[in-house]
């Protein structure tokens, strides 16, 4: 194999994980955008979207699509009775006690499964036959082309959704300023519940694509996950759709470019390093917008 | 109540250290006696290390009104400095235990400062973040720096063993007292007014001429020597270190129980750091279901009491002598 082709190859890597943290990214970035929170419960969605998914792959191993289903329509309805039981009581309070609570939450989901499923991990079977495609001399796995197809689909619906429709109008300009948005007639509830619901789906998604890439289901597997996609969402700008794409994309590029020197030990604190210079030359990150302040 | 507010303030400081060198004495004759086992001891040390910890990040959360996730990376410094000292260093550990305490305080808030003075520029959850990403980058770095530059200094992951263990009872309390003296002096101090005043408002506080790059920096680098001071007893105390152990997690343990003593109380930091240390080890008869109650009790706590158990109240209600008097007097019983 040829330096370009083994270059190649390292990007579609690079170009399927960061996908999968693009998506992860923006159930932060939009939860975020909408409440101005660190929604730390987002990265054990995540890790329940895998269980589910684990679940229907060995008890239903023939149909894959219920799989997928089951995931997204489970993370969906967990995200927004977080949102209802945990954060609507604390709409009004310091934003730092809504910050514990989703740690709290966190917390809870991961020992839950931890004390019901086992800390092993379980794996999960392959969604669909791998295969590798050749094509000019190139062999790329359908693991990688299915990933980088949904979340170039699921992408491009979010920003359909967010630009064109009365919903998505409605969740940028309560993102933007949510008593003017409410004066204007919005029902700010229902908006942020389905802003949860939509980041959340997202998150299922995710979940059943990293279970394609990696197998695997465990307790605390949403941890780094989750700590990685929220940096990704931080350094494109947290509160921007494009911004967590990009951030995803950066995240993805430099982990598979670290390792592939030979450093993959170093690859966590390339990532936070890059993360740093980011904020600090520009501290909205990538695409983020600049808020000025009002004295 | 005229006569005590009369009281000169060296003999108010006279009667607290008396007040805790009493409690100090109690403690040990209890341990000495063995009324108080070997395991609750740990646990007793395991509180006292957490009181300084809290004590500490709410100097920057509480405070400074900011949001440091860094606890665990500074912590990893000042345990590893002292560690690194004190196996160094071949004279009786016992005697030299302070100055490796030191030591990790200092390395610590060297680092606090570096880190500090580019961090600080930004605000709010961006500060959280950058915090967080330097204390990993921190354990990233104790973990790979030995096969990096071909060194025996942190043993990265196989474990920094064999360190002294030299932090007890007496002398994690004592330093307890004296984290907690010494952060009420300072803000007590024109320089803690000033801390309090970028809290409340930092365009004001600036207007009215408080250099703020200053004091925000000198908040964030007594935060990080604490924390460094009780990352070294932690050292003193397991014996054995792991940079596993420094994670993400432990920054966010720490918040917890700030947040839920009441951030910018004290009191409530000391308060909680005892409750949330005992109460998973009197549960861990039930010890799989421990951590679930632990997250369901922090839950509620939010919903019901959002500004934590204290919210900004010290124990002294009646403002008749500053808080420490308070604090002690608690013990003593009123």
């Amino acid at each position: 194999m040829s330096t370009l082709s083994l270059i190649i190859k390292q990007i579609i890597n690079a170009l399927q994980l960061g996908s999968i943290f693009a998506l992860i990214a923006l159930g932060y970035s939009m939860v975020y955008g909408i409440i101005r929170l660190l929604n730390f419960a987002h990265c054990d969605i995540i890790m329940v979207g895998a269980y589910i998914s684990w679940y229907f792959m060995t008890n239903f191993a023939n149909m894959p699509y219920l799989a997928v289903a089951a995931a997204i329509f489970g993370c969906t309805l967990l995200g927004v009775a977080i949102e209802k039981v945990a954060y609507t009581p604390l709409r009004g309070s310091p934003r730092i006690s809504l910050l514990i609570t989703a740690i709290g939450v966190s917390y809870l989901l991961e020992n839950t499964a931890q004390l019901w499923l086992g800390a092993a991990a379980k794996s999960v079977p392959p969604f669909f036959k791998v295969t590798t495609l050749s094509f000019m001399g190139l062999s790329v796995s359908t693991t990688s082309v299915v990933t980088i197809a949904v979340v170039t689909v699921s992408m491009t619906a979010l920003t359909l959704l967010v630009q064109k429709t009365k919903m998505g109008r409605a969740m940028r300009a309560v993102s933007e300023d949510s008593q003017t948005a409410q004066l204007m007639g919005t029902n700010i509830n229902a908006t942020i519940s389905f802003t949860f619901a939509i980041g959340s789906a997202l998150a299922g998604i995710g979940s059943v694509l990293y279970c394609c890439a990696y197998n695997q289901a465990s307790p605390t597997m949403g941890s780094m996950l989750g700590l990685k996609a929220f940096v990704a969402a931080v350094l494109g700008g947290i509160g921007s759709i494009p911004g967590a794409i990009v951030g995803g994309f950066v995240i993805g590029l430099t982990e598979v470019f670290v390792s592939s020197i030979g450093l993959s030990t170093w690859k966590d604190a390339v990532v936070f390093l890059i993360l740093i210079i980011v904020l600090l030359v520009k501290p909205t990150g990538l695409l983020g917008k600049q808020v000025n302040e009002k004295v | 109540m005229k006569t005590r507010k009369n009281l000169p303030l060296i003999v108010k400081y006279l009667i607290v250290a008396a007040v805790y060198a009493l409690f100090l004495l109690a403690g040990n004759l209890l341990i000495k006696n063995k009324v108080i086992g070997l395991y609750y001891t740990k646990v007793l040390m395991v509180v006292a290390i957490n009181m300084i910890l809290a004590v500490s990040l709410n100097i920057g959360t509480g405070y400074l009104g900011q949001l440091p996730l860094g606890s665990a990376g500074f912590m990893a410094v000042g345990a590893y400095a002292s560690a690194i000292f004190m196996r160094k260093v071949p004279i009786d550990p016992k005697l030299i235990f302070p100055v490796g305490i030191i030591l990790g305080g200092l390395v610590s808030g060297l680092f606090g400062l570096i880190i500090g003075l580019p961090a600080l520029r930004l605000k709010g959850d961006y500060l959280a973040i950058i915090t967080l990403g330097f204390a990993e980058i921190i354990r990233i770095v104790i973990l790979n720096i030995d096969k990096a530059l071909g060194i025996t200094l942190t043993y990265g992951a196989a474990n920094l063993k064999n360190i002294p263990k030299t932090t007890t009872f007496t002398n994690a309390f004592i330093w307890v007292f004296i984290a907690c003296f010494l952060i009420k002096a300072m803000m007590n101090s024109r320089h803690g007014r000033a801390i309090l005043s970028i809290r409340d408002n930092e365009i004001a506080a600036e207007s009215c001429g408080i250099n703020l790059t200053f004091y925000k920096t000198m908040a964030f680098v007594v935060y990080a020597f604490f924390t460094g001071v009780g990352g070294a007893l932690y050292a003193g105390y397991l014996g054995i270190l792991n940079p596993s152990g420094f994670g993400f997690a432990k920054s966010i343990d720490i918040l917890v129980i700030v947040v839920l003593g009441g951030m910018g109380s004290m009191t409530g930091s000391v308060i909680s750091s005892a409750v949330l240390t005992i109460v998973p080890e009197l549960l861990r008869a039930f010890s799989d279901y421990r951590m679930i109650v632990y997250s369901l009790l922090l839950i509620i706590v939010m919903i019901f009491r959002p500004t934590g158990l204290m919210g900004t109240k010290e124990f002294n209600p009646r403002g008749i002598m500053d808080f420490f008097m308070g604090r002690k007097k608690r013990k003593e019983e009123r």
